[in-house]
């Protein structure tokens, strides 16, 4: 029997939603394995009133660390704090989500712990004694299986894979001490422009390639996310190599992976590279000139033509669909 | 300023991936392979704090087959003086593994900078730059879009959801470049050139017990193939229905 840490992520004193998503991943596969939840909440002083709910979710107890520098990401502070406690407990994986600070953070759980990893996966599974995580790599194009024989694993969790259910455990609240470490601090978080939305998390991507022509017109992409509300605007690899857009929008093997309900590619040819960002994608539209351009191979609905002339009007009719 | 560079040899992403025979790699049949886009970043880094600091080492090092010694000549065309290769026939899924391996070729080669790419794009790991800080007790930062040094001292900068963390830290430390950090130069004719001189050493990874393994892959299910509504601004109307009552997605 092994139990499972759920290592949560708070910010101003708030869960973020992916906590409740890798509480309830464990919670899965503890039932496979046997064992009970641990999440494991860090953060300053009161932080505890934020893990209260996470019972509801799947956690057995809830161990709260609270120290002064755990207001922000604390990196070496939450590493120490969280191999204390793995090695105070008999645990069989530690799972993170797979955030900004996720991604940094598990591989030095690993690490710290001598523990394999699995990073990013959609899924992770009990059998035979072993974990075996799914995860796509090469951007998506392939969907790896990885099995991590060890006593102890640590595995992190894609955002928006697991939908979180409820389970009535008792979420018990308990204090373990946060251990103050500090190679790196955290000095300030600025925040991005109010109502921005970033591409990995939007419902809506409307993203713009080369066929734009220029910078300028990239107000057409931003007016049309505009027109449907919780949209982000998105970018090809041409476009923000060539400096037009800012590197956190770009979608592809060199950027983001994506997942919306919606994804608009508006001028956008379909290099592989930026198919593989964005084909899971609930829905795809294309509009471009070339009618065979391989974008129009992966879009559910696609229109040939000029965007200039079709995206004004594309802007007009959601607003009015919007509206009505 | 002794600054080491972590490189990889990866498939082109302009890449169309077949899976070999075996059912847990990829066919390299054909397939060019790459410096991973993220380690320029890393080089370029590199070679900007060494020009600046008027003098010091870049040193690239490389886990992975003979082939990686071409990786190895592309980071040095570009201005790097030295390569390392830490020879593996194949590298393992297991990034711990080939952190330690990194880790034990670092720990005592003085350095005061340890760069890495954010993630390459194969495997999509982006571990084994804070796994080596961690077995080396450093200082690290990931995925850093801005860095300033003096003294000593460094604040970087790293993008989260919503937001720019600003991250304080001491050299000697780790970190992780994301795109966009600096533009990387094109290696001149020049470069290339004296690249076939520079020296690398060649000795076996240290890999230890792997133990993470790839089990099965396979490719993600095609979508299904869509339909063009119509030409220009004419075809948008039923578009927009074709999103309201048949993807309900408006």
């Amino acid at each position: 029997m092994a139990n499972v840490l759920a290592v949560t992520e708070q910010r101003g004193g708030a869960l973020r939603k992916t906590s409740h998503e890798v509480v309830w991943a464990a919670r899965q596969l503890a039932d496979a394995m046997g064992g009970t939840v641990d999440a494991l909440v860090l953060g300053q002083a009161g932080v505890d009133a934020a893990g209260a709910a996470l019972g509801e979710v799947g956690a057995d107890r809830v161990l709260v660390a609270e120290a002064a520098a755990f207001g922000n990401y604390a990196p070496d502070g939450y590493v120490a704090t969280a191999a204390a406690v793995v090695k105070g407990g008999t645990y069989g994986a530690v799972l993170v989500a797979a955030t900004a600070t996720g991604k940094d953070l598990a591989p030095r759980i690993a690490a710290a712990l001598d523990a394999p990893l699995a990073t990013d996966v959609t899924g992770v599974a009990f059998a035979g004694g072993k974990l075996t995580a799914t995860r796509p790599v090469y951007a998506g194009k392939v969907i790896e299986q990885v099995t991590l024989d060890a006593p102890l694993a640590v595995v992190s969790v894609r955002p928006n894979t697991y939908a979180v259910g409820k389970a009535a455990k008792a979420g018990a609240l308990g204090k373990v001490a946060g251990v103050e470490a500090a190679r790196v601090v955290v000095r300030e978080i600025k925040a991005a422009e109010q109502g921005k939305l970033d591409v990995a998390e939007a419902s809506v991507v409307v993203s713009g390639g080369r066929g734009l022509k220029g910078p300028e017109h990239f107000a057409l992409i931003e007016n049309l996310a505009k027109a449907f509300g919780a949209a982000a605007v998105g970018a090809s690899r041409a476009v923000v190599d060539a400096g037009w857009r800012p590197h956190a929008e770009q979608v592809g093997q060199t950027g983001k992976t994506v997942s919306p309900q919606l994804y608009v590619a508006v001028g956008i040819s379909g290099a592989i590279q930026h198919l593989a960002g964005m084909k899971t994608a609930k829905v795809i539209v294309a509009i471009n000139k070339d009618k065979d351009a391989p974008i129009f191979q992966v879009a559910d609905y696609g229109i040939v033509g000029d965007l200039f002339e079709i995206v004004p009007r594309l802007t007009e009719e959601i607003a009015k669909a919007k509206a009505g | 300023m002794k600054i080491a560079v972590c490189i990889k040899r990866v498939p082109d992403t302009e890449t169309r991936v077949r899976i070999a025979g075996d059912g847990v790699s990829l066919d390299e049949t054909g397939v060019k392979f790459i410096l991973n886009p993220y380690d320029e970043f890393a080089v370029e880094e590199a070679l900007q704090r060494k020009e600046r600091a008027g003098g010091g080492e870049v040193v690239v090092v490389a886990l992975g087959p003979d082939a990686a010694q071409e990786t190895i000549r592309s980071a040095l065309a570009m201005g790097a003086d030295r390569g390392v290769l830490l020879k593996a026939d194949r590298i393992p899924a297991d990034a711990l593994a080939v952190a330690k391996a990194l880790a034990a070729e670092l720990k005592d080669g003085g350095y005061d900078l340890v760069l890495f790419g954010k993630m390459a794009v194969d495997d999509y790991h982006q571990a084994a730059g804070p796994m080596v800080a961690e077995l080396l007790g450093l200082p690290c930062v990931t995925a850093i879009s801005k860095l300033e040094l003096e003294g000593g001292k460094g604040v970087a900068e790293r993008e989260i959801e919503g937001g720019v963390e600003v991250v304080e830290f001491a050299l000697p430390a780790v970190l992780t470049a994301e795109k966009g950090l600096n533009t990387p130069r094109y290696p001149a004719l020049k470069g290339i050139m004296a690249a076939k001189k520079k020296p690398i050493e060649t000795r076996p990874a240290a890999l230890g017990t792997v133990r993470a393994q790839v089990a099965a892959l396979a490719l993600p299910p095609e979508r299904k193939a869509g339909r063009i509504v119509g030409e220009g601004p004419d075809a948008v109307p039923e578009l927009v229905r074709l999103l309201r009552a048949e993807a309900k997605v408006l």
